[in-house]
């Protein structure tokens, strides 16, 4: 299920400003590879080119190639809803659909896309994406009440578990925490140890005692001044790059000298 | 973190109340020093009340005007309690009391139309529909000049009613409803989801809102003269085809034409504030964008819409001129929209007070137009609160939290 990613040349635009220059990292499948670096580096605006989520932003477009297990999402004629089907993503901020009860939010994948789903299949489906999400012993026995009536932590982990919910083979992870008080950010740490078993899981983050607990390997990011591309610093072992790391901005960085 | 916050300040909030307990004991609260006592302002306002009232006396001559009694009651009041404050506290205080009862004057001179107007129609319509209840089953076919002098002269019954104002308001505004919320909502859709603040989009936006301005009589005219067009070339230019040019379709047409820029703002502001991120998790999720907008844009924004779309309804529902000059008014009831003639309850208002059914004995038609005004001003309103219902009924449930 899980897939690699590799990305080759990869240039990120927004109109004509360059935002992320040449990447060029492979990420492994069943792991977890968290993304690093000061704000505004292009950690998020990377990540958002794995599943062509970048080019949903008015003038936004990405050049070079990305291939899921060798096959190329950038390919033209390659539809980019058949590629977020297969790459999921779960925001900054949680955003469950306030329409919708915590079931629906669960389905909304099938919903949305107007799958038709046997009550039996949408009741497996629904528990199974639930316990994936840890989620399913505190909403069980609401599964009918709005899920904007969760706690921020439960709500980020709904959607973490809508995601899981349509069986993508990487799940992208936007600071999946930074709204989350410490007990959620806990809960949902855990869940990510659980996802790389069945997943390829890519998590941009600004904490790096949170990648230094889930990644197995670390991706730092930096930006050389205001209005130039962010780049790949270094890409390696998380204990590598927090212990031992090879360039000198990564370690003024982790070190705590800039960012 | 926020919650961590407001727990404090709950954890806080009862321990000033032992320390009340014991300043009760002392000689008042040093907080509440030098403050006038609560019970000044009705001191003010009754003396306001009282040299007002004095004042009209004396300026109005002959009767007393309760609206020239309560403007200078309000004049006295509020520089009254300007200087009881200046005098009891302080200038900084009584600036502050100052502005306060302006704002609250000016609320309260804006409110005076609105009330008046609604008094007058309720005081004049009210007495004649209750004792006339058929003014809502009837219509005019069996009125005439001779019914009415019977009434005024011989006592009889009022004659007549305005069904067919109902009728023809009901077809022609549903009508309208239906050509506008489509073409409003999808021009909306357009600017908000697929426009990427293009040249084309912006021109939409500039002409919609030239579009709110236009004059009502002026969109009746062009309705005409698109509805006259449309039948002189496809259909013919006989009398009979010019007949068919004014009926209750036209009228919607026009209705339509100072609708849709409504539709559009009010639908183009709800998607507006529809957040970025629910569209993003749904395509997210591999799902399409047209499915996006029907499965959670519109129904995440779909109370205001709604709302949005009622407000409008009732904003053409009581327009006149174009109805008049694009259906026509007729006495007879009718049900058909695209053939003939067709009375709204505007129009007819209009028609009775302009040209009374007898000449001679114009009361009864008065009577009639302020029955009809005051339906016309219920079913407005009905419209306005149904607007708050649907956007009460479709709001997505709050958050818990």
């Amino acid at each position: 299920m899980a897939k690699r990613i590799d990305t080759v040349d990869l240039n990120v635009y927004y109109g004509s400003f360059l935002a992320v220059e040449d990447v060029n990292i492979r990420i492994e499948p069943r792991s977890v590879t968290a993304f690093i670096g000061p704000s505004g580096c292009g950690k998020t605006t990377f990540l958002r080119t794995i599943n062509r989520m970048h080019e949903v932003l008015p003038g936004a477009y990405a050049d070079g190639k990305i291939l899921l297990d060798g096959d190329n999402i950038y390919d033209p004629g390659v539809d980019p809803v058949n590629i977020r089907a297969e790459v999921g993503m779960v925001f900054q901020r949680p955003n469950p659909f306030p329409t919708m009860s915590i079931r629906e939010n669960v389905l909304a994948g099938y919903k949305l896309n107007g799958t038709r789903l046997s009550k039996s299949d949408a009741d497996a489906i629904l528990e199974k994406s639930l316990r994936g999400a840890n989620l399913w012993n505190e909403v069980k026995d609401r599964l009918d009440k709005p899920g904007s009536g969760l706690s921020g932590g439960q709500q980020q982990r709904l959607c973490i578990a809508r995601t899981v919910a349509v069986e993508p083979s990487v799940i992208l992870m936007d600071e999946p925490c930074s709204a989350l008080d410490p007990i959620s950010t806990l809960a949902v740490e855990d869940l990510i140890n659980q996802l790389k078993e069945d997943y390829t899981v890519v998590i941009v983050t600004h904490n790096m005692q949170q990648a230094a607990r889930v990644a197995d390997k670390t991706a730092f990011f930096n930006i050389q001044g205001t209005g130039k591309p962010g780049q790949l610093i270094e890409y390696a072992d998380t204990k590598t790059i927090f212990q031992n790391p090879e360039n000198e901005q990564t370690l003024n960085y982790i070190s705590g000298r800039f960012g | 973190m926020s919650t961590a916050v407001k727990k404090t300040d709950e954890g806080a909030a009862p321990e000033p109340q032992p320390s009340k307990n014991g300043t009760s004991a002392k000689k008042g609260n040093a907080f509440t020093a030098g403050q006038k006592p609560r019970w000044v302002w009705a001191v003010v306002l009754a003396g306001a009340l009282i040299i007002g009232a004095g004042i009209t006396v004396l300026l109005g001559g002959e009767g007393f005007s309760v609206t020239g009694w309560l403007i200078f009651s309000a004049i006295v009041f509020v520089i009254g309690m300007y200087v009881t404050t200046r005098v009891m506290e302080n200038k900084r205080r009584a600036t502050d009391g100052l502005w306060r009862n302006l704002v609250w004057a000016a609320f309260f001179i804006a409110l005076i139309p609105l009330i008046s107007l609604l008094w007058t129609v309720f005081a004049q319509g009210l007495p004649t529909l209750l004792s006339n209840p058929s003014l809502l089953t009837e219509d005019m076919s069996t009125t005439n000049g001779a019914t009415d002098q019977a009434t005024v002269d011989e006592g009889a019954p009022l004659a007549g009613g305005f069904v067919h104002g109902l009728i023809g308001t009901l077809m022609i505004t549903v009508l309208a409803t239906v050509i506008s919320v489509p073409i409003g909502l999808m021009a909306s859709i357009y600017l908000t989801e697929y426009s990427r603040g293009g040249l084309f989009a912006r021109s939409i936006t500039f002409f919609v809102d030239v579009m709110t301005g236009i004059p009502s009589i002026v969109a009746g005219l062009f309705a005409f003269a698109a509805v006259n067009l449309f039948v002189t070339t496809f259909l013919g230019t006989s009398p009979a085809h010019l007949q068919m040019v004014k009926m209750g379709l036209t009228a919607s047409i026009a209705l339509s034409v100072l609708m849709i820029p409504v539709v559009v703002r009010s639908t183009e502001e709800m998607l507006r504030v529809v957040p970025n991120e629910l569209r993003e998790a749904s395509y997210a999720l591999g799902v399409r964008k047209w499915k996006t907008i029907m499965k959670v844009v519109l129904p995440t924004s779909i109370s205001g819409i709604a709302s949005g779309v009622t407000l409008a309804i009732a904003r053409v529902a009581g327009e006149t001129a174009p109805i008049l000059v694009t259906a026509g008014f007729l006495a007879t009831t009718t049900w058909n929209p695209f053939n003939g003639w067709m009375t709204a309850l505007p129009v007819y208002i209009y028609r009775q007070l302009i040209n009374p059914t007898a000449p001679g004995a114009p009361l009864p038609s008065e009577l009639r137009a302020w029955a009809a005004a005051l339906v016309l001003i219920v079913i407005v309103m009905l419209l306005n609160l149904i607007a708050r219902i649907v956007a009460q009924a479709f709001a997505p449930a709050k958050t818990g939290r």
